[in-house]
């Protein structure tokens, strides 16, 4: 668990040291995280013995979020100000994101000839 | 016997009081939310956001000594987001057998929630960082903190507006889809993955197991694509 937990927390440096070192717009993370699936894909027991691990650390990611949501409390006033218009855009550009994606798909999926 | 002011002006000094306090408000909200069946709008989140900003209102404590407690959470978001690489590794086979659907979809998707959240704020009036804190909002928490940071937004009103994202698209997704007679399970829990990550996830698991892994999918591929479009669209944009 350890060993892969640090496996994990290598794959998090290297990607912050990429990010930084070419100056990538992309978060460091993300940059672990992509070069993690293709060690996955380059070794199939790696993935197999890091899968526990990073599933428990998936298994709470909800938690994760709430120190940075708690900021919440420096932005009470703007919220007062802006909150209805930034509720009207949450809500208008979701129902066009998931509206969009799902047409897209299926008729994606019309075009190659796969129905199920 | 000690003073209370003295164990009090202890306490908050340390790291234990506030890590302990963001752990006990979690453990309240997910309570909640599992008494109530798992209903979207009851999220372990957002109860746990509005008692800890009670408390740090109501003792008047800083953020900034909170997240002294708090850091410590906040620093797996890291791992976490490299994490993501097991699921999206295990439903690779599923990638695969819909390849060309997915991607449509997932362009379709990552540009439509990047560009309609800016042009409607735009449209509303909203400017400066609050609208850049908004590009990377239906991108999971850990990574649209780190783009909103990168590309000049406020990553706690990020964090915020990612929460409410997740919760709209998990109430929304069910009706809106019947509305529009999409009826193939993957692309369903594929839409709502991109548009509203690991909330909209977590919704799609409890409707359909096949939703759920293309939802997972859509949030892990969505993260990686967010994080290239949003500062293009932005700096191209604005």
């Amino acid at each position: 668990m350890i060993l892969h937990l640090t496996i994990i927390l290598l794959f998090q440096l290297a990607g912050e040291v990429t990010a930084r070192a070419l100056a990538l717009p992309v978060p460091g993370p993300v940059i672990g995280l992509a070069a993690l699936v293709l060690a996955f894909l380059a070794s199939p027991r790696l993935a197999r013995a890091v899968q526990p691990t990073a599933n428990g650390l998936l298994a709470h990611l909800s938690l994760l979020f709430v120190p940075a949501g708690v900021g919440v409390v420096g932005h009470l006033g703007l919220l007062g100000a802006q909150g209805g218009q930034l509720l009207l855009t949450l809500i208008g550009s979701t129902v066009l994101a998931i509206a969009a994606g799902a047409l897209v798909f299926v008729w994606v999926l019309r075009l190659t000839g796969d129905s199920e | 016997m000690t003073e209370f002011a003295e164990i009090w002006s202890y306490l908050s000094e340390t790291p234990l009081l506030w890590l302990a306090a963001t752990l006990g408000a979690y453990v309240i909200g997910d309570g909640l939310s599992r008494a109530s069946g798992r209903k979207p709008f009851v999220n372990p989140v957002l109860i746990a956001v509005a008692i800890l900003a009670a408390v740090l209102w109501a003792s008047d404590t800083p953020y900034a000594t909170y997240f002294e407690g708090a850091q410590f959470v906040h620093f797996m978001l890291g791992p976490a987001t490299v994490a993501l690489a097991a699921p999206l590794h295990a439903n690779l086979s599923h990638v695969r057998r819909a390849a060309l659907p997915l991607i449509a979809a997932l362009l379709a998707g990552s540009v439509t929630a990047i560009l309609s959240a800016l042009g409607i704020a735009w449209a509303l009036g909203v400017r400066g960082e609050t609208l850049l804190s908004l590009a990377p909002k239906s991108a999971t928490a850990p990574v649209a903190l780190g783009i909103s940071e990168q590309i000049g937004g406020s990553p706690t009103l990020t964090a915020v507006l990612v929460i409410l994202t997740g919760i709209i698209g998990a109430i929304v997704v069910t009706p809106l889809l019947n509305l529009l007679r999409v009826r193939d399970w993957r692309a369903r829990g594929f839409a709502v993955g991109v548009a509203a990550h690991g909330i909209g996830t977590a919704r799609a698991f409890q409707v359909n197991e096949t939703a759920g892994a293309f939802a997972g999918i859509g949030m892990g591929l969505n993260a990686i694509l967010t994080a290239i479009l949003a500062p293009l669209i932005v700096g191209w944009l604005l």
